[in-house]
């Protein structure tokens, strides 16, 4: 395995502020990287680093060999890039956004033709949709035209900055079957998000807290780490009462509320779901479908920050 | 090189599209110059017509009665009849009855004959200065006409019998449209340039594409070079559609050289497109960039640049800002160039001006660029 992206030591420092902390990670080829963390926790300003945007204040960072620092125009050929906001032209069609953007990595004739329909063919643009304005195109067409123009110059890394931002679940869910086929091809995607759901997608996560990289895994790895034993869920009336109890039984780790249910982390081999129903419908309380949970990455998240707060 | 025009090439063409979808930049940059030079030209024009003009006869000869009637002959003058004297003549100026008092002396016919020096005594209205200024040079033109013609009959044809103390060259007819016509295109060329620049940069900040464009590898000139392109060729043709419509429709001459007039307007452009990438660099924001723009190029080119209001009339600290408004220069260039026959080789200070305007507001403006891109 080759590492296409190393970083060490990289920092940012915004005059006092300090964006990014020392960092060290690797990536290897074909990998699908998640970078997550709250708004402000260092992710833009490491992403935009690593895409030659900003140059780091200290430590180091090659990306497809380069050095982002002293070659960024080297990295930036290298790369594509998929800003946060959506920022093709909506009054251009996707066709001539994409002969735009082709144009700008000198691309012309026969040859930007070629490499626009390959890309459309890699991302499903279809051509209706490549003959439309592009400010007319659902949101979820919109993301598939960024990345397809991100794509036209065939990178070997692609960086897609918060890419499913405010797209409906049915267009996330296809997105990210996108992402996986391009990294099934062998190019490695660099991605932040903050639908943990998401993150179950990428084969190793890192986790940033206030500029700092405090974990970085695998999703198996981090939860077995980070939110050991077993949880499980309950759904029944006045959960927030029944949260309260559920902390004083033995055993459990954590009581955390989750969408509509509660979720309750026992240390391992302590784990009693009988236990739950009896405990809190003595107290006058009901409770229904007591249920074996995975963990999952929103647990590790809170389990993170909380640790690194 | 090659990559460098073809990513130039590809800025170029996506902004010609831009205008093309909105075609508001083009109705700006191509219909209001017309719709401002015609109105200047017909309907605000400073021109005034049968200007009424007494005259106190002292001569009473047949010469005389002949100037009067042929001085008046044009729509330029009108005749307010005699005064049995200067002093009711006076009355009547006074009264605002007439804007200026024509006085032939005793013995005029008989100068005249004679071989002699004629003189006329002309009396103006100074009150409004725009018509005394316009009064004193419709006569003056009149009776240099007249004192020519005069002169053929004379008998003695030694030296021109009617003297007129000055002689107004290059607009003996003092007409606005001539002298509008090269202000209208410094003040629609300012517009243009700074309001349509500011606001393609401003939009690209505003819409997050410039984030976009600088992860890749285009450069920053590329971006500069390639959004302005298209705005110097809407700029150019702006200007070409003003000198076409005054030469044609107005009869302002062109009498200088085509050169000098190319190189003024592109150095000119050139500020103009600084001051609009200045601007929008530093607001960054579509609304704002609008206003400053506007504000920043219709005011000066409009009232400190000689356009409308002479500079030498202006109070000093006026005149002093004048002095940094590019517009000035190119007004005072273009005039030089359609009424005088002027070159390069007397144009060359106002180049220079302009020039020296270009390369600092451009200079601040890519300075301002990559820091805010770092």
């Amino acid at each position: 395995m080759t590492h296409v992206i190393e970083v060490r030591g990289l920092r940012r420092e915004f005059g006092d502020f300090v964006a990014v902390r020392d960092v060290d990670f690797d990536v290897e080829r074909g990998e699908i990287f998640g970078y997550l963390g709250a708004n402000g926790a260092g992710k833009s300003t490491t992403i935009r680093m690593l895409s030659g945007l900003l140059a780091p204040s200290g430590g180091r960072a090659t990306v497809a060999g380069h050095d982002v620092g002293s070659d960024p125009i080297a990295v930036k050929r290298s790369i594509g890039y998929m800003s946060q906001k959506f920022s093709l032209y909506r009054d251009l069609t996707a066709q001539e956004n994409l002969e735009f953007f082709g144009g700008i990595y000198g691309m012309a004739g026969a040859t930007l033709r070629r490499a626009i329909d390959r890309a459309c063919e890699r991302t499903g643009l279809a051509d209706e949709h490549r003959k439309a304005m592009t400010g007319a195109l659902p949101g979820g067409t919109r993301q598939r035209l960024a990345l397809t123009s991100a794509l036209l110059h065939e990178p070997p890394i692609v960086f897609l900055d918060e890419p499913t931002a405010g797209v409906d679940p049915a267009s996330r869910r296809a997105f990210w079957r996108l992402i996986r086929e391009l990294a099934d091809g062998g190019t490695t995607v660099f991605v932040t998000t903050h639908y943990m759901d998401e993150a179950e997608y990428c084969a190793r996560i890192g986790l940033m807290v206030d500029g700092v990289l405090v974990a970085l895994d695998t999703p198996a790895a981090l939860k077995a780490r980070y939110v050991p034993g077993e949880t499980y869920a309950f759904t029944g009336r006045d959960l927030h009462a029944a949260r309260e109890r559920t902390l004083s039984l033995p055993g459990v780790l954590a009581a955390e509320p989750f969408g509509a249910r509660v979720h309750v982390r026992f240390a391992e081999g302590h784990a009693d779901p009988d236990m739950i129903a009896r405990h809190l419908t003595e107290g006058g309380g009901r409770v229904d479908r007591v249920e074996r949970v995975e963990a999952s990455l929103e647990d590790v998240f809170l389990a993170v920050v909380g640790e690194a707060a | 090189m090659r990559r460098f025009a073809q990513r130039v090439l590809a800025l170029s063409s996506k902004e010609v599209r831009h205008v093309v979808r909105d075609p508001r930049s083009l109705y700006l940059a191509l219909g209001m110059p017309v719709v401002m030079i015609l109105l200047f030209g017909f309907g605000v024009s400073f021109d005034l017509d049968r200007l009424p003009v007494a005259f106190v006869d002292h001569d009473a000869s047949a010469t005389t009665r002949a100037l009067r009637q042929r001085l008046t002959a044009s729509a330029d003058l009108s005749d307010a009849g005699l005064s049995t004297s200067v002093a009711e003549a006076e009355r009547r100026m006074i009264a605002g009855e007439v804007v200026a008092v024509v006085v032939f002396p005793p013995g005029f016919e008989a100068r005249l004959r004679r071989g002699q020096r004629a003189d006329v005594q002309l009396l103006i209205d100074g009150a409004d200065n725009n018509t005394a200024v316009q009064v004193r040079a419709k006569t003056e033109a009149a009776l240099r006409v007249l004192g020519l013609s005069a002169s053929a009959q004379a008998v003695n044809a030694g030296k021109p019998p009617v003297s007129a103390r000055s002689w107004t060259r290059f607009n003996p007819e003092a007409r606005s449209a001539v002298f509008l016509v090269p202000g209208i295109a410094a003040y629609v060329l300012a517009i243009v340039a700074v309001l349509l620049t500011a606001l393609t940069v401003a939009r690209e900040w505003e819409r997050g594409s410039m984030a976009q464009l600088f992860a890749t590898p285009v450069g920053r000139l590329e971006i500069v070079i390639g959004k302005l392109l298209p705005y110097v060729a809407l700029g150019a043709l702006a200007v070409l559609l003003v000198l076409a419509v005054g030469t044609t429709v107005f009869d302002v001459p062109f009498r200088g050289s085509p050169l000098a007039l190319a190189v003024l307007s592109i150095l000119f452009l050139a500020g103009m497109l600084g001051q609009g990438l200045m601007i929008s660099v530093i607001t960054r924001n579509q609304m704002v960039a609008t206003q400053a723009g506007a504000l920043s190029s219709m005011l000066p080119s409009m009232l400190l640049s000689g356009f409308v209001f002479p500079i030498e009339n202006m109070p000093a600290p006026l005149q002093a800002v004048s002095a940094i408004v590019p517009a000035r220069y190119y007004v005072d260039g273009l005039r030089a160039i359609l009424l005088r026959g002027a070159g390069l080789d007397t144009l060359w200070p106002q180049a220079l001006a302009l020039l020296a305007f270009a390369a600092v507001t451009v200079a601040i403006s890519t300075a301002r660029f990559r820091r805010v891109v770092a």
